[in-house]
């Protein structure tokens, strides 16, 4: 119990960079909220449900562009299909007479950087140190988004023009560290920025939604990837997605 | 008009199922290396096609979100950290339209 304790703590020090992070990232999400229609309330609902920056942002654009339900519902597991892989990699890490509670309820937070700290934490993961990253990092996730959602509305047209790349500056150091070290990563993400200019202007693609047209160039160039270039090491793969 | 709150409660259950499911079931590491490539390559192929043109359209100046993203880039090619090259784009979007509007 009082081990629990310390790694919960541990969990709190080591959520807190996280949480700032979240915070000022959730802001610009909330703006892109507010664009999609969602009030302050719903945004900060949905950010605390989802907890997942690039899933988020693709049903607020999918529900501005007046997509379905099932739409919502592929774009998000598309979205967020990495977090597949890296609960796999979490179930290797957590004991395994870790009780359904604590696996439930650590699937709750699994994001890319949750998923980091807890995969780094030493030897087999106590629930209760993911728990106290939780503690703090979905509190600043959800009033990042609620502000965004709220103080988008009073913010100058000038700055509401530049908070909103923020949220695309996350992507891109998301995406540009493997890009550099893996030349498959670097190839895919200029083939995939590519493939979105060319889809949002060819005639027979534009008239699907930006959520569709996501969807299927994901699927189609993750696969074709997934084919040609199968990754050697997994286990290296999984650490750094 | 659809109703917001059932997309909410759509994508937090997809958001949920997608992340509860391998830490209650799975309990071994996934073999195919189709399955476990395709599972690594899609966050990078997503996130890319998210943002570009997208970052380009979404500035009041096509060349202010140009230069956000070259900036972006480049600092994250240097391993700034996530908030960083959020912040860093942020300002060069302000900063160059301050210039060019």
């Amino acid at each position: 119990m009082n081990n629990s304790q310390t790694n919960f703590r541990r969990g709190v020090r080591d959520g807190m960079p996280i949480a700032l992070g979240y915070f000022a990232v959730a802001f610009t999400l909330g703006i892109a909220a507010r664009n999609a229609g969602f009030s302050a309330l719903q945004a900060m609902v949905e950010s605390l449900a989802n907890n997942a920056s690039a899933g988020e942002y693709a049903v607020f654009s999918l529900v501005s562009a007046g997509a379905g339900y099932w739409e919502v519902a592929v774009m998000t597991l598309v979205a967020n299909a990495r977090y597949l892989l890296m609960s796999c990699s979490l179930s290797q890490k957590l004991a395994p007479e870790t009780p359904l509670r604590h696996r439930m309820l650590v699937a709750f937070d699994v994001t890319d950087e949750i998923f980091g700290i807890s995969i780094a934490f030493p030897g087999r993961l106590d629930p209760w140190y993911t728990y106290g990253a939780m503690a703090v990092a979905i509190p600043g996730w959800g009033l990042g988004t609620f502000f965004g959602a709220a103080a988008g509305s009073v913010l100058p047209l000038r700055l509401m023009s530049a908070l909103s790349v923020g949220l695309y500056g996350m992507f891109l150091a998301i995406i540009v560290p493997p890009a550099r070290e893996s030349r498959v990563v670097r190839g895919l993400v200029l083939l995939s920025f590519a493939a979105s200019f060319i889809a949002g202007r060819w005639a027979l693609l534009a008239g699907v939604s930006s959520g569709v047209r996501t969807i299927f160039l994901t699927v189609a160039i993750s696969l074709g990837a997934a084919v040609l270039f199968p990754i050697k090491d997994p286990e290296g793969a999984a650490e750094r997605a | 008009m659809k109703n917001i709150w059932i997309y909410i409660l759509v994508s937090a259950g997809v958001s949920y199922i997608i992340r509860a499911t391998p830490l209650v079931l799975i309990r071994r590491e996934i073999t195919s290396p189709t399955l476990r490539s395709f599972l690594y390559y899609v966050p990078y192929v997503t996130l890319a096609v998210m943002t570009f043109p997208a970052i380009v359209e979404a500035t009041q100046s096509p060349v202010a979100g140009a230069l956000a993203l070259a900036a972006g880039a480049l600092l994250a090619w240097r391993g700034g950290s996530l908030f960083l090259v959020a912040a860093v784009c942020c300002l060069v979007v302000l900063g160059a339209e301050l210039i060019l509007l």
